[in-house]
């Protein structure tokens, strides 16, 4: 090619951009930066998330009618942008905070997403939220429940999530609940794994139970890279409180509950705080050995021809397994997100932020059973909620409260009993 | 008597370390080379176990057997394709191409099995012994009880046999096991197959009570090299001993003070020893 047919082609193309320009410019997709492990001890629970977001994508950028109220499903991308499409770019913090730190401050300087969603582990939400705050970039915390992430007074930070205070409260009044139908609950035990999820949940539940006069018999802080739990199984033995909430991750969780049955320790009721025992593994792991395990779940598909089930099927079809709790929450928050994104119909952070905190999304335009999203000064949203679970089976069922109740509370627990 | 089932305890879990442990050890008293992938053989050999159970069935003795033997292989491969020829080249080669190869190993398990955690099905291993009030889960019994023979038995095939005494001539002149009619090769990749059998072997037994994913080489890996390091680099026996101490101050330090604690203790410890003791329990000084 001559130089000046060369120099005629790049006329024509800077010519063909010019004309493409503003319409392109107009639906260009707006980029998402979401930080999880897709690696590491929790690989688990990020690689479920992400198949779960990548449904949510799917909802939001093609047309959805059959999925009802649930923003955003109807139409193709986003309308206030010119039907823009919402892009992800999954980047995997390893459970590493400094990991999360660093590849916040990539995501924003180099890859120039408009917004950050994650993290999983509270403490690398922590590090990673605190980078947002910096650049002046919205970050949407999934499903971190550490009270501290929303206490830094930080402006830039929205939670759609229930966080340890809403669990310890909705514990307790299930406690209350069971003592007053003449259940025995004369002591409780708090076993924690000691990242930030853990100690911030536990120390919660510390607290909230001070405030309900339960005596706390013992609290066992302890790594979730255990590869041995028997010390603390021998802890609680010699304790012997009548309900032990775990807050674990997926092996110890795992680990703990064969322990229990290596030891013959068996306490009138097991609490797990979701995470671990809400991870795909841990039912075929345990099903036969803790049977009438309790959980929570803000999570439930619901009946055959709702949106719930609608959305677990696309999940199921693209997994193979039904959607966890977890997994459902960050969904929603992802959902949240995008709704304010279109509420903005910009991808300006600035217009991002104001339209996150005018959010108002009704129950039933919401696909968990939160009251709605609506988030305080702090970002925190004052409407979630979560119900408890019970393994019944090789499934979890939702036993409380009772008016949303699908099967009968088993109390006490069966553990390994035929 | 919970005091007898904390030791009990302690042992049990000090006989696993010794266990994985004994592979790391031997390679480095046959070659004088670190095996950073070693926690990833322990992780391949758990899924060895896993697809034996899902595909062929039969019981632990035969998913045992089959993690020996596909990992011996997987070891004697890995010795003639890449050992070999950077175990020629500097020592930081040596280092990082190990821990290469854990990454690769451990990425491909990822990618192969993805990143769930899974378990064994219920084996016959399952179940608890009770003796006079002590608890004693089967699987570790076993598992504790093949670390011991296990050991022994590379013990003595370094110490009593002809195989043995090729081995060591290799580890401590390859130029003069060479001039007596060794090949240093064979012996060596005997040694890698070795190692990564036994790994094979722990990865299996552990497999029955611990739940996995591809990253667990990561913890095996590290405790395997507290375990090698405390007994001395190179003695078979020594990680045996250091894998009894370091499990039964665990679970002490876990039950007493605390599980936060325990691996504070247990480094604590093992810093101090070092720091008197360099070359390990039952090492030689350097």
């Amino acid at each position: 090619m001559k130089k000046s047919s060369l120099r005629f082609a790049a006329l024509g193309a800077v010519a063909a951009a010019l004309i493409a320009g503003p319409p392109a410019q107009a639906a260009d997709a707006v980029k998402i930066g979401i930080l999880w492990p897709l690696t590491g001890n929790a690989a688990a629970a990020g690689q479920a998330s992400k198949a779960a977001i990548e449904v949510a994508l799917d909802i939001i950028n093609n047309a959805h009618p059959e999925l009802g109220n649930l923003p955003l499903a109807a139409t193709a991308g986003l309308p206030n942008l010119g039907g823009a499409k919402l892009e992800v770019t999954f980047v995997d913090h390893e459970g590493n905070p400094a990991t999360a730190q660093q590849l916040a401050t990539r995501l924003i300087t180099q890859d120039k997403v408009n917004v950050l969603m994650g993290a999983y582990q509270s403490s690398c939400t922590f590090t990673a939220t605190a980078v947002a705050e910096r650049y002046g970039v919205p970050f949407m915390v999934g499903e971190s429940s550490a009270l501290n992430i929303t206490t830094r007074g930080f402006k830039w930070t929205f939670r759609a999530t229930p966080i340890a205070t809403d669990y310890a409260r909705t514990y307790m009044r299930f406690f209350a609940d069971m003592k007053a139908q003449g259940k025995k609950i004369g002591s409780i035990a708090v076993v924690n794994e000691n990242t930030d999820y853990g100690t911030s949940v536990g120390d919660a539940i510390v607290a909230e139970a001070g405030n309900a006069k339960l005596p706390v018999a013992i609290r066992i802080p302890y790594s979730a890279s255990s590869t041995d739990v028997s010390a603390q199984v021998l802890q609680l033995k010699e304790k012997q409180p009548d309900v032990v909430i775990f807050i674990s991750y997926t092996a110890d969780a795992i680990l703990y509950m064969k322990t229990m049955k290596n030891l013959d320790y068996k306490p009138t009721m097991v609490l797990g705080d979701d995470s671990g025992f809400s991870d795909p593994s841990f039912i075929p792991a345990t099903s036969d050995i803790a049977k009438g395990v309790m959980n929570r779940s803000a999570w439930s598909p619901g009946k055959p021809d709702s949106t719930t089930f609608k959305i677990n099927e696309m999940y199921k079809a693209k997994t193979g397994r039904d959607l966890d709790d977890t997994s459902a929450r960050n969904m929603q928050s992802f959902f949240a997100l995008a709704d304010a994104i279109n509420r903005a119909g910009s991808t300006d952070p600035e217009k991002i932020r104001d339209a996150l905190t005018k959010t108002d999304l009704k129950p039933n335009q919401l696909m968990m059973g939160y009251q709605g999203v609506k988030f305080d000064d702090t970002g925190q949203n004052i409407l979630a909620a979560t119900y408890l679970i019970q393994l019944h089976g090789t499934h979890f069922e939702l036993v409380w409260p009772q008016d949303a109740a699908t099967a009968p509370l088993r109390w006490p627990m069966g553990g390994w009993a035929q | 008597m919970v005091i007898v089932q904390v030791i009990v305890g302690g042992l049990l879990l000090g006989a696993i370390y010794a266990l994985f442990s004994s592979g790391l050890t031997l390679i480095w008293g046959m070659m004088n080379f670190i095996n950073f992938a070693h926690g990833e053989f322990v992780m391949l050999g758990m899924y060895v176990a896993l697809l034996t159970v899902t595909w062929v069935g039969g019981g632990p003795a035969v998913f045992v057997i089959a993690a020996a033997l596909a990992l011996f292989v997987l070891g004697v491969g890995i010795y003639l394709s890449l050992i070999r020829y950077v175990i020629r080249g500097p020592m930081l080669a040596q280092i990082l191409s190990t821990f290469g190869l854990a990454l690769l190993l451990r990425y491909s398990a990822f990618w192969i099995f993805s990143a769930n955690f899974v378990s064994l099905p219920q084996t016959s291993l399952g179940g608890t012994l009770k003796l006079g009030g002590i608890f004693l889960p089967v699987a570790q019994l076993v598992a504790g009880a093949v670390a011991i023979l296990l050991t022994l038995g590379l013990h003595l095939l370094l110490t009593r046999t002809t195989v043995g005494s090729k081995l060591l001539a290799v580890a401590e002149d390859r130029a003069a096991a060479m001039l007596m009619g060794i090949r240093p090769d064979r012996m060596q990749a005997l040694a890698w197959g070795l190692a990564a059998g036994s790994a094979g072997i722990a990865g299996a037994l552990m497999a029955t009570a611990y739940p996995w994913s591809p990253s667990v080489g990561e913890t095996f890996g590290l405790i395997a090299f507290v375990v090698v390091a405390l007994g001395g680099f190179g003695s078979v026996l020594g990680s045996l001993y250091a894998g009894l101490i370091i499990g039964l101050i665990q679970a002490m330090s876990a039950f007493w003070l605390g599980a936060i604690y325990k691996d504070i203790v247990v480094y604590g410890l093992f810093v101090a020893l070092l720091w008197l003791r360099p070359q390990g329990l039952m090492g030689k000084k350097g």
